[in-house]
């Protein structure tokens, strides 16, 4: 799923400020999953606000809703009369959603309230991990399932880099040097031979470096 | 010969090859890299230059070892993956040659966030593997990586690094192999302390038939202090400093630990040029190049050999 972080109510004054009614926007998708934009972050966020800009002295009037998706026209459409009624939207949908919206309204402020992070799970309890960068081209195949380019500081395909000591990232030495996970996930399933090949250069079009990606299903279009 | 480096033509005659590295300053001042140069060029065959190494900014290494050139010294230009894509990378490639330099270190880099400038963005459109075989396609096919041809080749003796003491230890030596079979000519290792691993690594590098397809060289740092050692034990990744190493230098007073330091480093020297497989030394004295001509004095490492 996408994971989010909420910006930081001083952050979200800065962005608010001069605005007189707001929309605070929850999107009940990833985002209430991982704890950041879902209908009790619209609560708690909008409470905040109103006390944090009493303070900075320009009373927001704050209206508080959630649907059930921010990035799909079809919910999108539930928000209509509330998003009009208001001066500006504060998101707290992912990066898709905030977009979603403003391209809906052109003429209607769109604010992010969150900074989105990953493609990533739940590791344990209230602690999200990254998974995937969406490079559009996968290997996690050649990788045991477990991807070099997410979990490798360096990106590197045919790694470990020198850095690794006693299974740690030397980046980050609180987790697990991705290049450890794969060379132990493939041994466990008999796959070692795949780390003895060279592997190419990676085709990093099919990522962000190739511009906006647009995926069309001739198949589906009508 | 694939190269016209000095370095090449020593470890192909099977001499044992000594090589040293000079940081680049940080500032424009061509002095401090002379200076350095001065200081090792009669005692070693090839001088690295490092490239913003710890990713603190430095002057370039291209442009350090063109400085070293000039001097008449044989430099090894190192390049990392972390802050060229592709086309600067092959770029750099033809100028270096274009300049006369022939040796050529290819890193994936120290990662951003140990440097000054934390915040930057790497590239790692390549890893270190993918710039071995860069090199020897545009040398050997005299063709770029996108496939078209080059005119006028870039010879270039082709170096990779090798960490013996880095986990996983067994795949240290597959890794190894998988940089020959990219085009590594020649290996400058980690710094050495804990030899009884080293010996160890060599063992399954031998069992490959490794050495017979790439030259080794070992490297070698020496300690200044106990505080150094400390510090390089448990702050340096991948870097393995035993615990004898440590005690031999607290059991002398502090004003002896560098005298210490030399001596240990003599003595790896001497151990390693036993080790079956092992051609040459590379000695990184950090920011303390002024004691490698001592060092190799005292390993019996000069005079070193004449290249026609």
């Amino acid at each position: 799923m996408i994971v989010a972080e909420r910006k930081t109510i001083p952050e979200l004054i800065e962005i608010l400020k001069g605005q007189k009614k707001v929309l605070v926007l929850g999107c009940g998708t990833c985002v209430t999953v991982c704890l950041a934009g879902g209908e009790r972050e619209v609560s708690i966020i909008s409470s905040a606000l109103r006390i944090a800009s009493r303070l900075a002295g320009f009373s927001l009037q704050i209206e508080e809703l959630t649907i059930e998706r921010q990035c799909d026209n079809v919910f999108i459409e539930k928000a209509a009369e509330a998003i009009e009624r208001n001066d500006a939207v504060l998101s707290l949908g992912c990066g898709a959603g905030v977009q979603a919206i403003a391209e809906r309204y052109p003429a209607k402020p769109v604010y992010a309230g969150l900074n989105t992070a990953f493609l990533g799970i739940l590791e344990e309890r209230a602690v999200w991990t990254e998974k995937c960068v969406a490079c559009g081209a996968c290997v996690l195949h050649e990788y045991g399932g477990i991807c070099p380019i997410t979990r490798c500081a360096k990106h590197m395909l045919n790694g470990p880099c020198g850095g690794s000591r006693e299974d740690r990232c030397e980046v980050l030495p609180d987790r697990p040097c991705a290049w450890q996970l794969i060379y132990q996930r493939l041994k466990g399933i008999g796959q070692l031979d795949r780390l003895k090949q060279i592997k190419p250069p990676k085709n990093w079009n099919a990522s962000i470096h190739g511009g906006l990606r647009v995926i069309v299903r001739e198949d589906h279009r009508i | 010969m694939t190269s016209d480096s000095r370095l090449e033509k020593i470890l192909s005659r099977g001499d044992f090859a000594v090589t040293s590295e000079c940081g680049p300053p940080r500032g424009a001042d061509p002095e401090v890299i002379q200076k350095k140069g001065a200081l090792i060029k009669d005692s070693v065959d090839a001088i690295n230059v490092t490239d913003n190494q710890t990713s603190v900014v430095r002057m370039s290494s291209f442009s350090s070892c063109v400085i070293l050139k000039q001097m008449g010294i044989n430099p090894v230009l190192q390049m990392v993956t972390r802050d060229r894509n592709r086309i600067a990378i092959q770029s750099d490639i033809l100028g270096a040659a274009a300049l006369g330099i022939n040796n050529i270190l290819c890193l994936s880099g120290d990662h951003q966030k140990f440097g000054d400038h934390g915040k930057a963005k790497n590239v790692y459109d390549l890893d270190s593997i993918h710039l071995i075989q860069t090199v020897k396609q545009m040398r050997d096919e005299g063709k770029f990586l996108g496939g078209d041809d080059i005119k006028g080749k870039p010879r270039f003796f082709i170096g990779a690094a090798a960490n013996p003491f880095a986990d996983p230890f067994e795949f240290r030596v597959v890794r190894l192999a998988k940089k020959v079979a990219a085009g590594a000519q020649f290996i400058q290792t980690q710094c050495i302390y804990n030899l009884d691993r080293f010996k160890q690594w060599m063992q399954l590098v031998r069992d490959r038939g490794l050495h017979e397809k790439v030259h080794i060289l070992g490297g070698v740092t020496p300690m200044k202090s106990l505080g150094m050692a400390n510090y390089m034990k448990k702050m340096v990744p991948g870097m393995d400093v035993p615990d004898n190493l440590i005690a031999r230098l607290k059991g002398v007073p502090k004003e002896k630990q560098a005298d210490e330091g030399i001596k240990i480093s003599v003595e790896t020297i001497q151990q390693l040029r036993e080790i079956k497989g092992v051609h040459g030394v590379h000695i990184m004295a950090i920011e303390w190049e002024e004691m490698v001509p001592g060092i190799t004095q005292e390993a019996g490492l000069l005079p070193r050999p004449k290249v026609e």
